[in-house]
């Protein structure tokens, strides 16, 4: 790891002081300072909702602080909106990938280049987009449609859209979110080589791991605050989480003593189910799979491959056009969603503002929509809310959640969105569980709570289909694993069977090599 | 409409709230009335004039403001015939062929069964109504339920189709000896009772219940809290059990239902006989008048008060000032666009 000689020669391009911002009920910024040098990897790590994000957005321009100043090459600057922190020479990739998907990647490319002239040489950009893409080993087709690239592939149209947009501080969003163990190590090949010219980048991350793997520099922020700045020499993991977390946090792992015993019949079986995909969705073919009481059953894949539809296939969202599904001995596909929820059947979705949640609500409403008539009093002319709140109550203590009942969703961050539905799903026991990403933007302590109801659930006898990304969480909760690549089975292990590189490849489609 | 269940309430926030939210519309009229005022100058008229005739007709006396009150019913009905399905994200454009619908087969029942006594008949044609307008809107929910068409067009095109098909009915089958255009008046046991010696007849009663209702269920029932949550987020609602296509076919038909009895009311109550193109856009404006008040029931009764003011004024300035009709449109559209411009004009600060 080359650690820069001394840090005080090092070019100070940006720097942040006291910077401050509120959002109603938050302060997400609290007097923050923070620099960025020349030839940098600058890792900002810190839990969900500790103010990374919002502090790389005000960066960019995309939010106003309320106080504080931005100081460029020593002088202050005010940046209004991202066409002046690009004109800065900042750019941003956003968590959420922003390109076009019917446009090609010159097109994508162009369209955020601010010096566009009204008629534009194609052919000229194209060869700009060759130049960079080989020189940063960023290599992408720049005629391809982005609706054919992968995530990871998006990913790198997203960086050369900024480096042909002349930035050199590059901001990136969770980058590895998205991406398989070996695209995350080809990113951070990428990002040394950028470093080396002279790139500043800026990670925003919550991951150990990769702070630990590819920066030198590391500010962790905890609820707004800077609790520590230091370079890589100087970090140690259980550092960085101390001054992350604040205080010790107990281990992840969770152990496993007994092996456990499954009975012969399925509570859910698909045979050869395939689903046709509308507009942007994932067409499924042939899924056949069995889901057995006190199973764990994970689903690994890249997200866009058919985790989203396996879900609301289970659930009755869309229907096969071939293949039967039981529920038991009945045939899934005549049930309604809402008798399926009546028998136990839990839906953890991975978006839970879009897939779950009415965000205009509060949050005891959301609690009651999967069993609104178990609330209802005088035939449904009157909801029991104080029933209700109790039992919502309940869920968050013994969750170890806390968030407001009666605030509107809308107003949660997007861990306490995830809390609500994880407390919402797994309150009244359920028999099968579908849950998709369910510790997605959770902090430690909330990812071990939902893990650990997760396993308590199964252990009550719950089937639980667990889709993520996260093939740490997949190997340690699962008891199969299954790959799904657009659309298919492409694996099916049992864990101690396989290894995270096999299941990394499998996820991408890529031959089985090692990379180092 | 605001819904939050058992929060503790502060008295004193309360009346704040409550202020802000009449002085608004308070100071929307004052706008309306300055704007329109400019332009009663220009066309060489005394806008103070006019305004003192406006208000000592409608605020006057118990006669003007009675029809005010007549002007308002059909409007509420079908104003709540749109805000009903708009809770549920639905938009129903169909209000004025709903109603004509309605209207039509509330005739049929007051010309066949003319010798049935008042409490059998009313009745009844009031259930051929509400039958007659759920119809009319039961095409367009069940095939946005089943996904083939938006409700939005094929309401809207309805709408077209319904007045024709009561002109047909009118000249083929139902016009009177006298007239082509209209039925024969209908007898004295198919008329809705009127109320305190004016227009004012028992379906304004009825409109008001509705909307009482509609506020009760909205708020507090478990059908208002699943179909806000339809509202909200129709996919999250979907996944969470709740019948969607049900509630977007049933809540079509009651939408359809209400404007149905709009039209029976205005045959039964306000004219006593079918007329070939009745309605003065009766639907269209309860549309406008759910849409700028946020489907809040509250805000319709207000922003549908505001209305028939002004149109009931602007009838009797047509009379006396001899201010053209054309000048009333300017002046309702002034009254739309500044309801509308509201969020501009106020930073409203919820949704």
């Amino acid at each position: 790891m080359p650690i820069p000689a001394s840090q005080e020669l090092q070019e100070k391009i940006v720097f942040m002081k006291g910077i401050t911002k509120s959002f109603p009920g938050v302060l997400a910024n609290d007097a923050i300072d923070f620099s960025i040098y020349k030839s940098e990897i600058h890792a900002l790590l810190g839990e969900n909702g500790a103010g990374k994000s919002t502090l790389m957005k005000i960066l960019y321009g995309f939010y106003g602080a309320d106080s504080g100043e931005i100081i460029y090459e020593g002088k202050p600057v005010k940046i209004n909106s991202p066409q002046d922190a690009l004109r800065l020479r900042i750019g941003m990739v956003f968590q959420d990938l922003n390109l076009i998907p019917a446009m090609t990647v010159t097109e994508n490319i162009a369209l955020f280049l601010t010096d566009l002239p009204f008629i534009y040489k194609r052919q000229e950009i194209r060869d700009r987009i060759l130049d960079l893409s080989i020189r940063y080993q960023l290599e992408i087709d720049p005629k391809a449609l982005v609706s054919d690239l992968s995530i990871g592939q998006q990913q790198k149209v997203e960086i050369l859209k900024l480096l042909m947009s002349k930035a050199r501080i590059l901001i990136l969003d969770e980058p590895t979110r998205v991406l398989a163990p070996h695209e995350v190590k080809a990113l951070f090949k990428i990002l040394k080589r950028l470093r080396d010219d002279g790139f500043a980048i800026v990670m925003i991350t919550h991951k150990m791991k990769e702070v630990m793997a590819c920066a030198e520099r590391i500010t962790v922020l905890r609820r707004g605050q800077v609790t520590g700045n230091l370079i890589r020499s100087d970090a140690t993991e259980s550092k960085l989480i101390s001054l992350m977390f604040g205080k010790q946090i107990p281990n992840l792992e969770i152990i496993e003593d007994i092996s456990r015993e499954f009975t012969d019949t399925p509570l859910l079986e698909l045979v050869e189910v395939s689903t046709v995909g509308e507009g942007a969705t994932t067409s499924l073919s042939k899924i056949s799979l069995k889901i057995r009481s006190k199973e764990i059953v994970g689903v690994a894949g890249v997200s866009g491959n058919g985790q989203k539809e396996l879900g609301d296939l289970v659930l009755g969202m869309i229907q096969p056009v071939l293949g039967k599904m039981f529920l038991g001995s009945q045939d899934l596909s005549k049930l309604s969603i809402r008798e399926l929820r009546r028998r136990g059947l839990a839906f953890i979705p991975e978006h839970p503002l879009a897939m779950a949640l009415v965000s205009y609500m509060s949050n005891l409403e959301n609690f009651t929509l999967t069993r609104t008539k178990s609330y209802e009093r005088n035939f449904g002319l009157k909801m029991d809310w104080e029933k209700a709140g109790v039992d919502l109550q309940e869920c968050l203590k013994a969750l170890g959640f806390e968030f407001p009942i009666y605030a509107p969703s809308k107003t949660l961050s997007g861990g306490n969105l995830q809390r609500l539905v994880i407390a919402r799903e797994l309150s009244h026991q359920p028999n099968l569980i579908v849950a998709s990403y369910p510790t997605q933007g959770l902090d430690v302590q909330s990812t071990l709570a939902a893990r650990k109801a997760l396993l308590s659930a199964r252990d009550m006898g719950s089937g639980i289909f667990l889709i993520s990304e996260d093939l740490e969480e997949i190997f340690m909760m699962s008891d199969r694993i299954i790959v799904l690549y657009q659309g298919k089975i492409a694996g099916s292990f049992k864990p101690s069977q396989t290894d995270i590189y096999e299941v990394g490849h499998l996820m991408t489609g890529s031959e089985v090599f090692y990379v180092e | 409409m605001s819904n939050k269940p058992k929060k503790p309430s502060k008295f004193k926030e309360n009346i704040k709230n409550i202020f802000l939210y009449l002085s608004r519309y308070l100071i929307m009229i004052v706008i309306v009335l300055v704007i329109f005022g400019l332009i009663l100058v220009i066309s060489g008229k005394n806008p103070l004039q006019s305004y003192h005739d406006i208000f000592a007709y409608t605020f006057g006396g118990w006669y003007g403001f009675s029809e005010v009150i007549v002007s308002m019913t059909p409007l509420l009905l079908t104003a709540l015939a749109v805000a009903i399905p708009s809770r549920l994200g639905l938009i129903n454009v169909g209000g004025e062929g709903q109603l004509y619908i309605g209207a039509s087969f509330a005739t049929w029942g007051a010309l066949t069964f003319s010798n049935l006594p008042a409490w059998a008949l009313i009745p009844l044609m009031i259930l051929l109504g509400i039958l007659g307008g759920a119809l009319w809107a039961f095409l367009p929910g069940l095939f946005r339920s089943l996904g083939y068409v938006n409700e939005t067009i094929s309401t809207l095109l309805l709408n077209s189709i319904a007045p024709k098909i009561v002109a047909f009915l009118v000249f083929g089958f139902w016009h009177s000896p006298m007239d082509t255009n209209k039925t024969a008046n209908f007898v004295a046991q198919a008329r809705l009772p009127k109320l305190f010696n004016s227009r004012i007849d028992i379906s304004f009663v009825i409109a008001l219940l509705l909307l009482a209702a509609y506020w009760y269920i909205m708020r507090y029932s478990r059908w208002g809290l699943e179909m806000r949550a339809i509202g909200g987020n129709s996919q999250a609602a979907k996944r969470n059990g709740i019948p969607l296509s049900k509630y977007w076919i049933i809540m079509m038909c009651v939408g359809g239902a209400i404007a149905g009895l709009a039209g029976m009311a205005q045959v039964s109550g306000y004219f006593g006989v079918l007329l070939v193109n009745f309605s003065r856009g009766y639907g269209f404006m309860g549309f406008l008048i759910s849409w700028l008040s946020f489907g809040d029931p509250i805000g319709i009764l207000i922003t549908t008060f505001i209305v028939s003011v002004v149109m009931t004024g602007g009838n009797l300035l047509q009379l006396t000032s001899g201010i053209p009709y054309a000048a009333v449109n300017i002046l309702l559209a002034l009254t739309l666009f500044v309801v509308l411009s509201r969020p501009v004009i106020f930073k409203r600060k919820t949704a």
